[in-house]
């Protein structure tokens, strides 16, 4: 089996001339944590088209309401109440503005445009309100999330960083507010404040922090013991300075992951408390008080729940893809 | 130099020694208990024991990253564990160094190495412009064998032996007179680990450093160490120069961890008489009363359970704590 070659000579052999200089170059080029995650998080397939839907959807939520001439609350009872949605281009899929009994609903009330999404019981476009409540709806879950982001880093680091006794009565808190149950402390809150944005996001901040504060609190136990924080110490660095150059820096992944996974559910949440009636007032519009319209008039008009439940779904799906994706991209046990 | 010992410079004293952790209801685990040593300046102090008697929370607790129990450690006479203002506190932090023990946990990630290195020039204020701290860090870097082009990369680009020399670096910036080397070359291979050694050597000559080296092999500290101390159990049982405690070792543990090299003689291996320890290291939580080694040591009798061995000064420079030499209890034992 062997490979018989005689024409290798020994002259054929030169010394190898490596230096220490020589062997310590790297010649890869330099990578930080950053764009290494990134450059992982492109190659999961299922992470980018979350985040290609998130953006398409957050875009959709800017721009749509303003290509329809009408507004949110535009009612009009007598030229176009619950016309079915007719998309030019889309009849063959149902969109074609006939109702279950093959009725062209924009004949029998002689309208000429398009609605897309169809009308509601009041006339008003669909299309409009649905992006209008999706819009509301990622902001109260952005900005419910950035609350619980910035309660749960303070309250978990610093119970973590000093330890001891402070450690000891935060968690004791933490544990009685994670005793009651979330949607009795909320429902509470609600009827206190009365219903709008400002109450549902104080709401979810209330009984979301908790996670995030008990991520960050292990993060920080963990950390604040390694050699390198150690060694900045013997440095002299401030503990200002171990925190902002050192911990934070190195918790940030993991805050990255719990707020893409806290968003999806704050934007659930805030969709179930519109279903029960603790949401929005009307005429405003949210993701969760357009599905419980559509759920009311689900057997005489489905088109009404179609949307909004359809955009919930996509937008829940792809903030959990992208979570998913973005803890395999900062797993530091990922990198070669 | 041997006959100019006695005016040499004690550089750190440490006096008794204690750090207890608290490990539960009424539970302490000492992690060192009365500990007393001295180190002359511009020496290299060996300190060696069996994992988790202690020698890191020596380390630890000598540069304050712990607080002393009780006791008191003395660098330069300063008194460590005193209360301080900012500006001697600072003043400690630039004089006393350490390099670590895990190449892979000891830089920072997220920090680029030239931040890495920059960071003791950044928090004393040292370099007066970005282009000085520059300069620096390039210096650092050439000094511990790195070239300059490094200096924009992550830690996680480096082998263990390169990360080791960043932290060499990292240590030198403040201009240390003392660092304390805590097993840092024990996670290397055994090729890398000489260029690491020699050149922590190359640096003492050059800058007359001060170096307590902990290390759990006995054989690499001899070679490395003026003195030497071997610790067991938080305790310190034997110091003395390496030539001498290797010829001449007092304590029955240091006699037992010597026999346990092997000798490059094939003749003398064959015959000599190896002492083999037994049983396992016991708990810091509940050590042994008396002596802490008597649970193993062969010579052991009713007067180690009862009395405490004194840390006596047998010869010149050659301390150790065992009753076998002990004016008061030797009559006890029959050798
Ligand atoms: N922060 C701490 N809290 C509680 N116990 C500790 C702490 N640090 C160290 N210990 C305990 O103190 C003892 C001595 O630990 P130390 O790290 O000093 O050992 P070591 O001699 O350096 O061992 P090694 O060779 O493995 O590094 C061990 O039993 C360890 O479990
Ligand atoms: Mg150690």
């Amino acid at each position: 089996m062997s490979v018989v070659n005689d024409n290798i000579t020994l002259d054929m052999f030169q010394p190898a001339q490596i230096s220490a200089d020589e062997s310590d170059r790297i010649s890869a080029p330099s990578i930080g944590f950053w764009k290494d995650a990134w450059l992982r998080l492109r190659k999961n397939k299922a992470a980018v088209v979350g985040l290609f839907f998130i953006v398409l959807i957050v875009i959709m939520a800017i721009v749509a309401p303003m290509l329809s001439k009408y507004g949110i609350d535009d009612q009009d009872v007598v030229n176009r109440q619950n016309l079915y949605p007719r998309i030019p281009g889309l009849e063959w899929l149902g969109f074609d503005g006939k109702d279950s009994t093959g009725m062209d609903t924009y004949e029998l009330n002689g309208v000429k445009q398009n609605f897309w999404f169809g009308t509601d019981e009041l006339g008003r476009d669909i299309w409009v309100r649905v992006w209008a409540g999706t819009r509301i709806s990622l902001i109260i879950a952005l900005i419910a999330s950035i609350g619980d982001c910035l309660i749960g880093v303070a309250y978990g680091g610093i119970s973590a960083y000093y330890g001891g006794l402070v450690d000891n009565v935060m968690q004791r808190v933490i544990e009685i507010l994670a005793g009651i149950p979330n949607l009795v402390l909320i429902i509470l809150f609600i009827l206190w404040l009365g219903g709008g944005m400002t109450s549902i996001i104080l709401a979810l901040i209330i009984s979301g922090w908790i996670g995030m504060a008990r991520i960050v609190r292990g993060q920080v136990l963990k950390l604040k013991n390694q050699e390198f924080v150690l060694a900045s110490r013997t440095l002299g660095s401030s503990d200002q300075r171990i925190i902002w150059k050192h911990l934070i820096p190195n918790v940030l992944g993991q805050i990255i992951i719990t707020l893409m996974f806290t968003i999806p559910g704050a934007i659930f949440f805030e969709a179930f408390l519109s279903f029960i009636g603790l949401g929005i007032p009307a005429p405003a519009a949210s993701l969760g008080s357009l599905n419980q319209a559509g759920f009311e008039n689900l057997q005489i008009y489905p088109y009404m729940a179609l949307f909004p439940a359809l955009i919930l779904s996509i937008l829940m799906i792809s903030f959990n893809l992208l979570a998913d994706g973005l803890r395999d991209a900062f797993d530091p046990r990922m990198r070669k | 130099m041997t006959t100019q010992k006695n005016e040499r410079q004690k550089y750190v004293e440490v006096n008794n020694l204690k750090k207890h952790f608290k490990v539960g209801r009424n539970a302490y685990l000492r992690a060192v208990d009365d500990v007393s040593f001295y180190i002359y300046k511009g020496e290299t102090f060996g300190l060696v024991g069996e994992s988790g008697c202690g020698k890191s929370t020596t380390g630890r607790t000598i540069i304050r990253l712990y607080d002393a129990t009780a006791g008191e450690v003395l660098i330069d006479g300063v008194n460590v564990h005193a209360k301080k203002s900012r500006a001697e506190l600072k003043d400690l932090n630039k004089k006393v160094q350490m390099i670590f023990q895990d190449p892979y946990a000891s830089l920072n990630p997220r920090m680029t190495v030239k931040d890495i290195i920059a960071e003791g020039i950044d928090v004393h204020n040292i370099a007066k412009s970005k282009k000085e701290r520059d300069e620096r860090v390039y210096h650092l870097l050439e000094t511990v064998g790195l070239n300059r082009e490094h200096a924009n990369r992550y830690p996680h680009e480096f082998s263990g032996g390169q990360r080791q020399r960043i932290g060499i670096a990292r240590a030198l910036a403040v201009d240390p007179e003392f660092i304390i080397c805590d097993e840092p070359i024990s996670a290397l291979d055994v090729s890398i680990q000489a260029q690491v050694v020699n050149l922590l050597e190359k640096l003492q000559k050059e800058r007359g450093l001060t170096y307590l080296f902990i290390a759990h092999d006995l054989s690499m500290v001899k070679h490395i160490s003026d003195r030497v101390g071997v610790m067991y159990l938080g305790k310190m049982t034997e110091v003395a120069e390496s030539d001498e405690l290797y010829d001449n070792p007092l304590h029955p543990y240091t006699q037992a961890l010597l026999s346990a090299i092997p000798v490059p003689d094939p003749d003398y291996e064959r015959t000599r008489e190896r002492i083999i320890l037994e049983g396992d290291v016991p708990s810091p939580v509940n050590p042994p009363s008396g002596c802490r080694f008597r649970t193993r040591c062969p010579f052991a009798t009713e007067v180690c359970a009862q009395v405490t061995p004194r840390w006596t000064e047998q010869r010149k420079d050659h301390w150790v704590a065992c009753h076998l030499y002990d004016d008061e209890y030797k009559g006890n034992f029959n050798r």
